[in-house]
């Protein structure tokens, strides 16, 4: 049985330059993540300030040994926007489409399906494989019995499942930053840099339930798959996606690790997790397919 | 050629309604998990599209058959099932969103005319090319979050029809891309094509009125004096940095009577009303008054009269013209 992988998806939230290159140089030296995704998913806005960092994080990440994704935009818009998302696909390495709008770019060559492309069943796995797909990271509602049927039909796919992370639900041309702050998307100010994990966001009755990223929502709970390797071999996973908070990723890494390893049983993982400064209560309900919200078993 | 007049059919009585008064094509679904509007008591069965397709093209009318959610894995037979009825039945067009049953259409039912749903959510010349090359679709139906502006340089970039949604219930979110309704209730417009399900709905009473919640999340609070409206997920009241408030959208509905005329000049084939939930007297009415300002738009008459009237049908009278002007962002 091949050790199952271990990705560290693109980093959501709008953190600075000098933030990124921090978490990128920790990853480098002391996480046991094997894949890498680079690049701005969210807003096209945030990119002019970021795009420096991405060069030298390839370096570091590569001369440490690890693979590097470069992760297209989600809604790409503007011309400028579209025109990065050819740029990358144009470009040597591998890429991560996150909307049809980089296929025709990209077509005939490797590259990944994310979460957001709609691939929910094996005839779309294998249109995706036909056009060069290598890889899919699958939309994050699907249950893990419909991951298994995918990668059983689809045995050329690497099948990865969104493991660790608050959850990515939907996307909006309406940023809920601006709006929040009564601002317009157009002259935002950023203000979604002031909350590196999302801005959590509460039912009036107080339950916790989203959180808000820009144009982007996520769930409030965190995502917290903990397979063993055998159970996610079962399913024909091959590798789990930890989505990047403030939390220490290179610890997150570690228990995943230990996890896969067999070094530390799935509650003992999950009780770890627990313990991490995380944004949300820990959930994993879309893998048995109920409501995404449903709390993991007790740690 | 006058701009096209799309109209919801949610039952074979709205279908005939909506024909009756002068829609120029109504789109419907069949009575499964294979269209996004999977609400009880809607859709179609394979006999009542076939007798929905020979009224309405005995007026004129063109059938458009919604087959616009993400087919199961391991369980795609629904989805054939539901494109060989639509063909046998003559439909003028199916409306797709997923990769599969588009490309299982385009290779198995090549005589079809293909129309991408906007439960696909192409909005770039890139995506649309794309769904164009491979699987010849004929019409886009736009997602809601382009402006005008956006619209009238789209259609110069791309080479196949446009449909754009001008009145009735508005998604804030890119449709076809949201797993808001699944994480409160385990389904969703793309798993089970249902958003906000009912059998999640409760209204619980208490000293301070009543709370609507789904999948027990409180998505509004109602005074006792005020109606309790139904709680759909993107239009509720949330608390976000200490503040309560319609985050995502306010409980309105979209109205874009007013740019029929500037839709038309951006390049728009077709314009599309949303509401495959409502009642034959609301189809009837919504489309008869369209057909009012369509006609007038092409006369180059100023619609006024049609569209005053239009803005009492909306819920509440609250209505917005939604991503069509860029300050909604």
């Amino acid at each position: 049985m091949s050790k199952i992988g271990l990705t560290l998806g693109p980093v959501l939230f709008n953190w600075d330059a000098d933030r990124l290159r921090a978490f990128y140089k920790g990853i480098a030296e002391n996480s046991k993540f094997d894949r890498v995704h680079l690049g701005e998913v969210v807003c096209g806005k945030r990119m002019p300030f970021t795009d420096a960092v991405w060069m030298d994080a390839i370096g570091w990440l590569e001369d440490a040994g690890k693979e590097v994704v470069l992760s297209t935009l989600s809604l790409p818009a503007s011309p400028r926007e579209r025109k990065t998302v050819a740029d990358f696909c144009r470009g040597d390495h591998l890429v991560e489409m996150n909307d049809v709008t980089a296929l025709p770019a990209r077509a005939g060559r490797p590259f990944v399906v994310g979460p957001p492309v709609n691939v929910y069943n094996e005839r779309a796995a294998r249109f995706m494989a036909s056009r060069g797909a290598v890889a899919v990271c699958l939309p994050v509602e699907l249950p893990l019995a419909s991951m298994g049927l995918i990668a059983r039909a689809c045995p050329e796919l690497e099948i990865e499942a969104f493991a660790f992370g608050r959850l990515p639900l939907a996307l909006s041309s309406r940023c809920y930053h601006a709006r929040l702050h009564g601002l317009h998307k157009d002259s935002c100010q950023f203000v979604c840099e002031k909350d590196p994990d999302g801005l959590g966001v509460d039912t009036i009755d107080g339950q916790h339930f989203l959180a808000v990223n820009g144009v982007q929502t996520l769930s409030q709970g965190v995502q917290a798959y903990c397979p063993t390797a055998d159970e996610a071999t079962a399913h024909g996973i091959r590798r789990l996606r930890l989505s990047p908070h403030t939390a220490d990723m290179c610890a997150v890494s570690a228990i995943y690790r230990d996890l896969l390893d067999g070094a530390v049983a799935p509650d003992a993982a999950r009780s770890k997790l627990s313990a991490l400064n995380l944004p949300g209560a820990l959930v994993d309900g879309y893998t048995r397919g109920v409501a995404g919200c449903a709390p993991v078993a007790a740690a | 050629m006058s701009i096209e007049l799309v109209c919801p059919a949610g039952t074979p009585a709205a279908l005939r309604a909506g024909v009756e008064a002068g829609a120029h094509a109504v789109y419907c679904g069949f009575r499964d998990e294979t269209n996004a509007r999977n609400f009880p008591g809607l859709n179609f069965s394979a006999q009542e599209l076939r007798e929905g397709v020979r009224f309405a093209h005995g007026h004129g009318a063109r059938v458009l058959v919604a087959i616009n959610t993400f087919a199961r894995a391991g369980a795609f037979e629904p989805w054939a099932q539901a494109l060989q009825n639509a063909e046998e039945a003559k439909a003028d067009a199916v409306i797709l969103a997923d990769i599969a049953v588009l490309d299982y259409c385009a290779t198995k039912h090549p005589n079809l005319r293909i129309h991408l749903s906007v439960q696909a959510a192409a909005a770039t010349p890139e995506a649309i090319g794309f769904y164009a090359d491979a699987f010849g679709v004929k019409r886009v139906v736009l997602p809601r979050v382009l402006s005008v502006e956006e619209i009238a340089a789209l259609n110069k970039a791309i080479g196949i029809e446009t449909e754009v949604f001008v009145f009735g219930g508005l998604c804030p979110m890119a449709e076809g891309r949201c797993a808001l309704s699944s994480y409160a209730t385990g389904r969703s417009p793309n798993m089970a094509g249902v958003c906000s399900p009912p059998e999640a709905v409760a209204y619980t009473e208490d000293r301070r009125g009543t709370a609507a919640t789904l999948g027990g999340f409180t998505i509004n609070r109602f005074q006792p004096s005020e109606q309790a409206g139904y709680p759909t997920l993107c239009k509720g009241r949330f608390v976000a940095g200490g503040k309560t408030s319609y985050l995502f959208e306010d409980p309105t509905s979209l109205n874009a009577a007013g740019l029929i005329a500037s839709l038309k000049a951006a390049g728009v084939t077709a314009l599309k009303i949303e509401g495959r939930q409502r009642g034959k007297g609301y189809v009837a009415e919504v489309v008869r008054m369209f057909r009012r300002v369509v006609d007038a738009v092409e006369a180059g008459k100023p619609p006024l009269e049609a569209e005053r009237a239009l803005q009492a049908l909306v819920e509440g009278g609250r209505q917005t013209s939604g991503a069509y002007k860029k300050s909604w962002r």
